[in-house]
């Protein structure tokens, strides 16, 4: 069964469409290791004459790419731990318990899904000045201490949690905050390590509001400093490729490894309702 | 389940942040986008003043912000339907049981949409350079002419939206394959009992059954592409001729690098409502269409 023109035209095109997909991905890291200069030619060399750590060393040397590369450590780490908190408390108190108002305050947050991040950008930009987080690393994490989009990929998931289960500890005379730390904590695992990957991946990606509020190279996280970077250094393609490596590869080897994760994430965030 | 005291324990952290730092602001912009709020203002609160729709008539008035909705409008109605196509073949492909090695090229599909935007669109501004660049070089083995991808006017926003197929096709492609995974085997095998050719399956079974998919995919695309603002940033800056500012590039200019921060309010505001107007305008054409 799997021969045949028709096997033939379907993998032919999936193998056509991932080599074209992986090639820009594949020539950045070829290109950081070439020689300064080396990628300015025509036609444009594939593979570097002599592979050479040069421009690695020359950016974490010169271009403060340690400091970036610790900044976007740094924010993505608090970022994402203090947001799964606040996002999985929030997420099973709006499955699991009940308080006044939820389920009108549930119906609120989910439509304001559909208001995009930046029309909240500019009078935001002004309340973290006045709380004096503007240009520090306070102004990332603070306004992205929780989310709407974490709140609600883990109400959906809590929502699977037995109640009698929850009515069971209560009984026994288990603490609100026991029975979460004891018995909903690890029924979540799953989606608490989504949840994790992709705040991870979402806030060591973000370019625009750190750009906007992160004024002080020192600062600087690797999208903007990249961005930044490569105003200057227009001619140097060989070290902003390193850079770009050095920007996107993490990310790459934490999606890597958590795959499977991010897809059920993907979906189950997609499919709303 | 019982009502109880504890459970504001539970939601008020994440709810007081999303209150302060998204409801808050979201209302905010709404007011400043009615008030003169400048770098004077920023100085001094005793120079703003209250000006009612004029950011709007003058936004409406401006022509760098209809070029700008022209760029984006451009970006959205070329990217969104070539966006949708390949994240439909790939999926189609991959759904396919004479497909191998799915796992691994599924996972190489998907690898460009969790890289990092600024990281990659520095890799394609190199394969698009005019002198050495690889797509050059690849069309002039093939006896086609050089282009100045990124530097004529014409061919800029095209670039982009390349760039931006290749970026993101892969999160809907996942998302379709699920849909195509959740038709049911058996249409396919009665269909082709009674004779039906693969493009008749394609069109009486498979577009039918994903297109509740198909428009929720249509719709959050298009949602995300009308907000365009790193690609033009790192690629081109606006260029050339203005080409590639899209409305929040203009917006970002217009409020951190002018400090038109009402004028930038009204913009969001505007784009908002765009996204809004067309949402509901697609969500319009599929129910007429007897799509749900």
């Amino acid at each position: 069964m799997k021969s045949g023109p028709p096997a033939i035209a379907v993998n032919g095109f999936l193998l056509a469409a991932a080599a074209g997909t992986i090639f820009p991905l594949l020539w950045m890291v070829s290109a950081s290791l070439m020689a300064p200069g080396e990628a300015n030619a025509f036609p444009p060399p594939i593979v570097p004459a002599r592979p050479t750590l040069d421009n690695y060393r020359e950016l974490f040397a010169h271009a403060g790419m340690g400091r970036y590369l610790a900044n976007s450590v740094l924010l993505t780490a608090a970022v994402t731990a203090i947001s799964v908190v606040l996002n999985v408390a929030a997420g099973y108190a709006f499955a699991k318990l009940e308080f006044a108002g939820r389920d009108r305050i549930f119906k609120l947050l989910l439509g304001a899904l559909v208001i995009p991040s930046q029309v909240a950008m500019v009078p935001l930009f002004l309340l973290l000045k006045s709380l004096g987080l503007v240009n520090s690393y306070g102004g990332v994490i603070v306004p992205a201490m929780a989310g709407i989009f974490g709140v609600f990929l883990v109400r959906q998931y809590a929502l699977s949690i037995p109640n009698e289960l929850l009515e069971a500890a209560r009984i026994d005379g288990a603490s609100e905050l026991s029975i979460f730390r004891s018995i909903v904590v690890p029924l979540l695992a799953p989606i608490i390590v989504t949840l994790a990957v992709f705040t991870l991946l979402g806030t060591w990606n973000d370019f625009m509001w750190p750009l906007i509020v992160l004024s002080d190279n020192d600062l600087y996280t690797l999208p903007v400093a990249l961005a930044s970077l490569s105003r200057e250094h227009v001619q140097d393609n060989e070290l902003m490729m390193a850079g770009a490596v050095v920007t996107t590869l993490p990310v790459l080897l934490v999606f890597l490894a958590l795959q499977r994760y991010y897809m059920q994430g993907l979906l189950v965030g997609s499919v709303k309702g | 389940m019982r009502a109880t005291r504890d459970a504001w324990w539970f939601v008020a952290p994440a709810l007081a942040v999303i209150g302060v730092f998204f409801f808050l602001p979201v209302v905010a912009a709404l007011g400043m986008s009615l008030t003169d709020f400048d770098i004077y203002a920023l100085a001094n609160l005793s120079n703003l003043r209250f000006v009612a729709l004029s950011n709007y008539a003058q936004l409406l008035i401006s022509p760098p912000f209809w070029h700008a909705l022209g760029n984006t409008l451009y970006f959205v109605a070329v990217g969104v339907p070539l966006s949708i196509a390949v994240s439909l073949g790939t999926a189609l492909a991959l759904n396919s049981p004479l497909a191998r090695w799915k796992p691994l090229l599924r996972t190489v599909l998907f690898a460009p949409v969790v890289t990092t935007l600024v990281a990659v669109a520095v890799i394609w501004r190199y394969l698009f350079n005019a002198h050495y660049g690889l797509i050059n070089y690849a069309l002039g083995a093939i006896g086609l002419p050089r282009v100045d991808w990124l530097g004529d006017p014409h061919w800029a926003m095209p670039s982009i939206i390349v760039f931006a197929v290749w970026k993101n096709f892969g999160y809907n492609m996942i998302i379709l394959l699920a849909g195509l995974q959740a038709i049911p085997e058996e249409l396919y095998e009665a269909a082709r009992l009674d004779g039906a050719t693969a493009w008749r399956r394609f069109q009486f079974i498979t577009l039918p059954m994903l297109s509740p998919v198909l428009t929720m995919v249509g719709i959050l695309t298009v949602a995300g592409y009308f907000q365009l603002f790193a690609e033009p940033y790192v690629m081109t800056q606006g260029g050339p001729l203005q080409s590639t500012v899209s409305v929040l590039y203009f917006m970002y200019e217009e409020g951190f690098k002018w400090w038109n921060l009402g004028s930038a309010s009204a913009v969001a505001f505007l784009l908002f409502l765009i996204i809004f107007a067309v949402t509901a305008l697609q969500l319009r054409v599929t129910s007429r269409l007897g799509v749900r």
